[in-house]
């Protein structure tokens, strides 16, 4: 590993907590949304919350995508894979997630045939295997996994495979970060924008948040250093009045993003009118579908999808995490009654959600570094 | 799930050109790198991979930081190896 120390040296990033602390104003908050779950838990892991003065507080966005899928999609999948005959496949991160009746792993104990996949390419493969069976995908994820699901689309359309087809829960992020910001609960400066969403849809996207929001935005990577230089970019543009989008992480984002991407999403699915987000609500125009064209592959066409409404238990307060409003450790179950192990609401399920984040890292008792520390005037 | 690992491409499939072989970490698995298409791929580079599929190119200072970042993270690193093991791509 002779290339990692730059980004983990320790000096580096004491010299950022130096120069993030010299930009604060006295007397003002600065409250940043890192969006992307993977940026929540490189923040806990690394303490990096003890790198920034007491000015600067890190909110945790919506950006996990197992948090946000609401109970009632978790109902319906459930259905889906009790239907005769189907094989319901799913990314490991969603088998422990609650529905109102339990589980997919619950379900499973129950008779249903839920199995784990890594890629939606191994589903084409579970149903060459099984000529006699539906194999229902169930596709989650932000644009980081969207186009993954359009191309095994494309993949089983190119192979006139006819008992493959998508539940498809694909969310955007875009719409999420405008709800978030049109939210009259939290006050926010400015954005960490997500890694590897924005690998796949570019920078352009969060252009309206510098220009009709005025928010800074800085497009981040996933080590320690690329937050701390994100953080301290943000800073910057806050300390000199502008708000711009800037891209942190252009090793790996293109400004662009990726147009082969966004071809394949944009060739199978198409928005739905509105969507529920577990917390945050309906969104407009915040979800995918599967397009008219790619019915035959549309599990919500081929089956009863009873598309019921629940809502999230009453001791959960997931809604607030994802928003923001809260930190995990306000939540009344955090802890508690929530666990990794017995979770009661999605953001305790994944590792990217931030409850789970903090239970298992953030709880160590640390202290802020002397040059994060920010004399009073 | 959200997880970018990074990969080092050994060769293009023969008769599917859309399909790669990686080596992560020793495993080596066959991945799709038709998002990749604008700007294949060759033998040698590396790539970061999201659910068997090829998403950006990446250069061998970011793969290594890249992945130990990931053995940094443990158990959910652990899963997505374990999962890649278990893959049926083809």
């Amino acid at each position: 590993m002779r290339f990692v120390d730059e980004f983990r040296d320790a000096d580096k990033a004491h010299a950022l907590a130096a120069k993030i602390a010299a930009l604060c104003e006295p007397g003002r908050q600065y409250k940043l949304m890192e969006v992307c779950g993977g940026h929540t838990h490189t923040i806990y892991k690394h303490g990096l919350e003890d790198y920034l003065p007491e000015a600067v507080q890190l909110v945790h966005g919506p950006g996990c995508p197992v948090c946000v899928i609401p109970m009632g999609r978790v109902d319906d999948a459930i259905h889906l894979a009790s239907q005769p005959d189907v094989i319901m496949t799913s990314f490991g991160d969603m088998m422990r997630v609650p529905g109102s009746g339990g589980s997919f792993f619950d379900a499973n104990a129950e008779g249903t045939n839920i199995r784990m996949v890594y890629s939606p390419l191994d589903s084409l493969k579970i149903a060459r295997q099984n000529p006699d069976k539906q194999v229902v995908f169930m596709a989650i994820g932000f644009e980081t996994t969207a186009p993954s699901t359009a191309m095994t689309m494309l993949r089983a359309a190119r192979e006139g495979l006819t008992n493959f087809s998508v539940f498809c829960n694909h969310v955007t992020i875009v719409p999420a970060i405008k709800a978030i910001l049109d939210s009259p609960d939290l006050r926010l400066d400015g954005f960490i924008g997500p890694g590897h969403v924005s690998t796949v849809i570019g920078c352009r996207p969060y252009e309206f948040i510098a220009s009709q929001y005025g928010k800074p935005v800085v497009t981040a990577g996933f080590e320690p250093l690329d937050i701390l230089q994100s953080i301290y970019m943000l800073m910057v543009q806050l300390s000199q009045g502008r708000s711009e989008v800037e891209n942190q992480y252009s090793r790996v984002v293109p400004w662009d993003g990726n147009q082969a991407a966004l071809r394949a999403i944009n060739e199978t699915m198409e928005l739905r009118p509105y969507f529920e987000w577990r917390g945050l609500g309906f969104i407009s125009h915040s979800a995918l579908k599967v397009r008219e064209k790619y019915a035959a592959m549309d599990a919500e066409l081929l089956f009863q999808v009873p598309g019921v409404r629940v809502a999230d238990p009453k001791a959960c307060q997931c809604g607030e995490v994802l928003k923001g409003v809260l930190k995990p450790w306000e939540c009344k179950v955090f802890g508690t009654a929530c666990t990794p192990e017995t979770p009661i609401g999605t953001c305790m399920v994944s590792p990217e959600g931030a409850c789970a984040a903090y239970y298992n890292f953030g709880r160590m008792n640390r202290n802020r570094v002397p040059e994060a520390q920010v004399s009073r005037a | 799930m959200c997880l970018g690992i990074p990969g080092e491409v050994i060769e293009i499939h023969p008769d599917q050109p859309d399909l790669a072989k990686v080596d992560v970490s020793g495993v080596r698995r066959m991945i799709n790198i038709g998002l990749l298409v604008d700007d294949p791929p060759v033998p040698g580079e590396w790539v970061l991979i999201h659910v068997g599929f090829a998403l950006s190119k990446i250069d061998e200072r970011e793969a290594a930081a890249a992945m130990e970042f990931l053995e940094g993270i443990g158990q959910a690193y652990e899963d997505e190896i374990a999962a890649l093991r278990a893959s049926l791509i083809e």
